[in-house]
């Protein structure tokens, strides 16, 4: 399963440095890929809550605090990449160095 | 107190209110006005029909029962959301980039345009649809019950009601479903209208919410406090059921045909997304905020039984709030009319692609000129698939009797409907997926989805307890809801855990252990790699024949000017003047997307097929897969049609070089036979005056025989030179004719005397000079010139001792043809043939002819548009002279 | 002594020019016009010398001379041939066929003579 985001244009070297805007690309795929497992991540994390009828259990508001208060995280980071991702589009009409961002 | 009365006309004037919605955007969209229409909002509200009644009303009724569990069904969709940057893109690209129809297209195309595969998918979908139909039919019912309970003195009849309400929303899929064929364009109207409607259960599901918060409970820090204080109260969910049902949820967000319908069919920028990713979180954020305090504020106010999927509506009604009820009703129903419509559309869309065409092209007899109306036939079947498919949903509604959860039988329906994610995920991921691969993943998946979930969530009458306790004919271990002895499991964790993974598992390995037809390759990289294919391979190939008919086809799926419009367009692009584009491959490529468009892609593929006939994808295209070999294949049918060119040019410049050596031959042996001609005589006449001029005592006869020889040479050159001249004029074709009129035996009487003045050679000729009084208009001189040329040479030649010449014209098919005709021993017959090239002599000739007379007299002939020819078997020579008619006419 | 040459020449006008000249040095001249049976002639005449003219009716000089040739008793057998033609190829193809003197047409007569008297020195020499 390959998505192919770092995949070098063919016949070029991969060069060591990239340039800032490409670097911040490379990390802005990155953080797009991130950001469901971190997701993923945050909604399985009350399964290692005490269940049941425990006298320890987490009180439902609580979880309901902390569900929906990583539901409006994810959203806010989502929307962040969003916006991210629609300024790269922009620069990438008027960049030729398009390669990265395409894929 | 909002009687049913009032109810039933605020649900029609709802109802208007959506068909004019729709209408007004459809014809905005047709008038190309309303950008908004196109606009990311729109897009996303759309996206929330996977909210439907179940989720409007059966969150709460869930949430009453298990807490927070409900919420699940929301994180599925949202992280799926969040991931948009490497899956849906992915899918939403390929679904443009193929013209995908719906999500049995989608996989059909993926796998080599499979129609197994579409059908496989379709009845799946359709398995898993009727009873979420069912369901919204079921809520709608429900909630109208609710209001009839409180209203004692409505007249209302579950069935009847339940019956209308499933025609109202097929008329309503079918009118705004099937107004235009390609069910890859936008449909505006409905598109709209729905994005209306999940505003509007928003709203209504927000105002409850508000209203349980603020209005009963007294604000948030006391609603905190009643909800811990509630039976559900603490935390307590089960971990498997978590997990499962996120997951589930989420791969029945991307598998779900109404899913598929509005987040990839009825895209239209891919941009789209980057706002739903948020924007779509968000409102399922919104729609779950109120879930717990209403279930909670329910679970208190309500009496004990009360069913609580139906708190939404109860809370406000229980309060003595008819208005917000009303509310709460009509957002109710708004969830579950846009939901039956979309999914109508959508399955009504596979089926008819992928059931119905395909049996009605083969009862067409695969003949390659398909007749009949296309168009009208997929309509048709569209629309009655609309009409079954909500019968369907109505029966099944009749037939369970609609007692079980609302909740249960949609996780049943998701759980079906995810069967296809490993197919769709391995074929958007993994080029290594087959065919095989998918249809045996789906098969096993499916059959264990019925097992496991379906047939016992059925109940009693399908499968008998004595299975699920024993298992079929006491096999303990495939006990439906404990398989391979595994038990404890939640029913829903089981079947799903054991469905999907073996399903996964089947997809692999017989992916692995099968080999993929050719176009399953092509597909499989253009949707692995869809975005490095900007340009599709090429799979068709025609000739200019087929493009009549393949214009009559798409004619008759797309209609007259659509189509019409598509081939001029395609015409311009190949810059052609013609009326009908080439079948380049390129074109039929584009022809099958948009074909694809009306009529799904395996059945645009088969139809293209039959016109254009043979196999679709050639070893260079398969190769054009592996890049590499695909270049150097390129690179190498290059240099083939390179060395063609090269060997066909040498072929022409050999021939070009044999003419050239030829003529050039001709000319030297012209040459030297001119310098033959011309020395002969010089010689003589340079020998005899030397002779003249350095012998002393010549007799006076020697004198004059000699210089009669001088005289006689020099006479025999002059006439060499004036041949030659003559003759090169009229081979050059600058002899201007000089016509005139006269008969025939004037200018044979001419051309006699001319011929026998001055020789002392006797010729007798005989004429019959009746038969010559033939008016003649031609250049006189030159014909002269042919008879003086034909007599002198009997003269010269005609070896009998009485020479004789008969000279005899006729008039023979339109044509005067003269014959010279001596009693000589005549041209021998390996001669015959050369007599009239350029210093050909019959041997024995010493009569000081250069040889050119009848060269020359060939020459004028063609110009006078007559021939000259030798005449075989007259016993002597023989020459005959054709002069055509048209000058005889032209002198009359 | 008398001294014969063959003259093989199908222009009666040339044919007489050289016999004339011949006749007045002292050669016994025959003539023949046809190609296709000089090679007989020459055998049958037994000459001392041989003019030949290149386009002869039936065979051309070329041929008779190079058949010539082949002949056992006819290797040393002057012969001067004639042309018409006038092409340096002719000259070539007569010296290889193994002619004794090649001349161009139109000749004069001093050439000839001169080239009759040359050719039968050498032969009676040798």
């Amino acid at each position: 399963m390959t998505t192919g985001e770092d995949r070098q244009p063919s016949g070029t070297r991969p060069s060591l440095f990239l340039e800032r805007q490409s670097y911040r690309r490379r990390r802005l795929t990155d953080a797009a890929r991130l950001l469901p497992i971190l997701g993923a991540a945050l909604i399985a994390i009350p399964l290692l809550w005490p269940g049941g009828s425990s006298e320890k259990g987490v009180p439902l508001s609580s979880a309901i605090f902390y569900i929906f208060a990583c539901w409006a995280a994810l959203i806010v980071a989502s929307l962040i990449f969003g916006f991210a991702a629609r300024r790269m589009a922009a620069s990438d009409e008027t960049d030729s160095d398009t390669d990265q961002w395409q894929r | 107190m909002a009687t049913l009365n009032v109810l039933i006309l605020v649900c029609l004037g709802y109802v208007v209110l959506l068909f004019g919605v729709a209408f007004a955007a459809d014809r905005m969209a047709a008038a190309g006005r309303g950008a908004w229409l196109r606009s990311p909002l729109i897009y996303t509200l759309s996206l929330s029909i996977y909210c439907t009644a179940w989720t409007f009303y059966g969150a709460v009724g869930n949430a009453a029962r298990s807490g927070l569990e409900f919420v699940t069904i929301y994180l599925g969709p949202t992280l799926v959301m969040v991931s948009w940057w490497w899956g849906l893109r992915k899918l939403v690209r390929v679904g443009r980039s193929q013209r995908v129809t719906s999500i049995a297209d989608l996989i059909s195309a993926r796998y080599g345009k499979s129609n197994t595969l579409a059908i496989c998918v379709t009845i799946l979908a359709v398995l898993g649809g009727t009873p979420y139909i069912a369901l919204q039919l079921q809520s709608i019912t429900l909630s109208f019950s609710i209001f009839a309970e409180a209203d004692p003195s409505g007249l209302y009849r579950e069935g009847s009601s339940v019956f209308w309400v499933a025609a109202g929303l097929a008329v309503f899929a079918i009118l705004f479903g099937t107004r235009n064929l390609d069910a890859n364009e936008r449909h505006h109207g409905v598109v709209t209208a729905i994005a209306l409607e999940s505003v509007v259960k928003l709203f209504a599901l927000l105002a409850v919410g508000v209203f349980v918060v603020w209005g009963v409970a007294g604000g948030i820090g006391p609603m905190m406090d009643r909800i811990d204080a509630s039976e559900i109260g603490q935390w307590n969910v089960d971990a498997g059921r978590w997990t499962t049902f996120i997951f589930l949820s989420a791969a029945a967000f991307i598998c779900l045909p109404r899913m598929f319908q509005v987040m990839v069919v009825e895209n239209a920028d891919e941009g789209h997304l980057r706002t739903a990713a948020w924007a779509f979180p968000l409102y399922l954020l919104l729609m779950s905020l109120f879930v717990v305090p209403i279930a909670v504020v329910g679970l208190d106010l309500l009496p004990e039984g009360s069913n609580p999927d139906l708190f939404v509506l109860t809370v406000p009604l229980s309060q003595g709030n008819d208005w917000l009820a009303m509310l709460s009703f009509i957002g109710g129903f708004s969830s579950a009319t846009s939901m039956v419509i979309v999914t109508a559309m959508a399955l009504s869309t596979m089926v008819s692609n992928h059931l119905v065409m395909p049996i009605w092209l083969s009862t067409q007899g695969g003949s390659g000129s398909v007749s009949g109306d296309v168009r009208h036939v997929v309509l048709v079947a569209r629309r009655v698939s609309i009409a079954v498919i909500m019968g369907f949903g109505f029966f099944y509604y009749r037939l369970s009797g609609g007692g079980a959860a609302l909740a249960s039988i949609g996780l049943v329906a998701f759980a079906g409907i995810s069967q296809i994610l490993p197919a769709l995920v391995g074929g958007l991921f993994w080029r290594g997926a087959t065919r095989t691969g998918a249809l045996v993943g789906l098969t096993v998946g499916f059959l264990l989805w019925i097992y496991t979930l379906l047939l016992p969530g059925m109940g009693g009458a399908i499968m008998p307890e004595s299975i699920l306790q024993n298992g079929p004919f006491g096999l303990g271990w495939v006990r439906p809801q404990a398989l391979f002895g595994i038990e404890g499991m939640d029913p829903m964790v089981h079947s799903v855990m054991w469905s999907l993974s073996l399903n996964t598992l089947a997809f692999c390995t017989a992916s692995l252990l099968s080999f993929p037809s050719p176009l399953e390759r092509l597909q499989g990289a253009q949707f692995v790699n869809v975005f490095d294919h900007s340009v599709a391979p090429r799979g068709w190939s025609g000739s200019v024949a087929q493009s009549e008919d393949l214009m009559i086809m798409t004619q008759r799926i797309l209609g007259a000017g659509p189509a019409q419009e598509f081939f001029q367009a395609e015409v311009e692009q190949q810059g052609g003047r013609t009326s009908l584009p080439e079948p380049t491959p390129a074109f039929l490529e584009r022809l099958e997307r948009e074909l694809s468009g009306s009529v799904g892609a395996a059945t645009a593929h088969a139809m293209i097929g039959q016109i254009v006939g043979g196999s679709s994808v050639s070893v260079e295209d398969l190769l054009a897969v592996a890049d590499e070999s695909a270049q150097m294949l390129e690179y190498s049918s290059q240099l083939e049609v390179k060395s063609a060119e090269l060997s066909r040019t040498a072929r022409q410049l050999r021939e070009a070089n044999t003419k050239l050596t030829q003529i050039s031959a001709q000319k030297d042996s012209f040459l030297s036979q001119v310098s033959h001609e011309l020395r002969t005589p010089m010689t003589s006449i340079r020998a005899f005056s030397e002779i003249m001029r350095d012998t002393e005592g010549l007799s006076g006869e020697e004198q004059t025989r000699y210089a009669a020889i001088i005289h006689d040479e020099a006479l025999r050159l002059t006439r060499l030179l004036d041949d030659l001249l003559d003759l090169s004029v009229l081979e050059s074709g600058q002899v201007s004719l000089n016509m005139g009129g006269d008969t025939l035996r004037s200018v044979l009487d001419r051309a006699v005397s001319s011929a026998l003045a001055g020789t002392s050679q006797s010729l007798t000729v005989r004429r019959s000079k009746v038969s010559e009084r033939i008016p003649l208009h031609t250049d006189l001189d030159r014909l002269g010139q042919v008879f003086i040329n034909l007599i002198s040479n009997a003269q010269k030649y005609c070896d009998a001792p009485e020479p004789e010449l008969t000279i005899s014209a006729h008039d023979v098919g339109g044509q005067i043809v003269i014959d010279f005709a001596d009693n000589g021993s005549g041209i021998p017959p390996e001669a015959q043939s050369m007599v009239f090239e350029k210093f050909a002599r019959v041997s024995g000739d010493k009569a000081g002819g250069a040889g050119l007379g009848l060269a020359i007299c060939r020459e004028i002939m063609q110009r006078l548009g007559g021939e000259i020819s030798y005449l075989p078997g007259q016993g002597g020579a023989a020459f005959r002279v054709r002069l055509p008619l048209a000058y005889r006419q032209a002198a009359q | 002594m008398s001294r014969k040459v063959l003259l093989i020449e199908d222009e009666p006008n040339i044919a007489e020019a050289i016999r004339f000249l011949l006749t007045r040095e002292g050669w016994q001249v025959e003539t023949h016009a046809e190609g296709s049976d000089a090679l007989q002639v020459i055998q049958g005449a037994n000459p001392d010398l041989v003019i030949l003219d290149v386009m002869l009716p039936g065979k051309s000089g070329m041929e008779i001379l190079r058949d010539l040739r082949e002949l056992e008793d006819m290797q040393g057998l002057p012969v001067l041939m004639l042309t018409a033609r006038g092409q340096s190829r002719d000259r070539e193809m007569a010296e290889n066929a193994g002619v004794s003197r090649f001349m161009t047409k139109p000749f004069s007569n001093a050439e000839v003579l001169t080239a009759v008297r040359d050719l039968h020195a050498q032969a009676t020499r040798s």
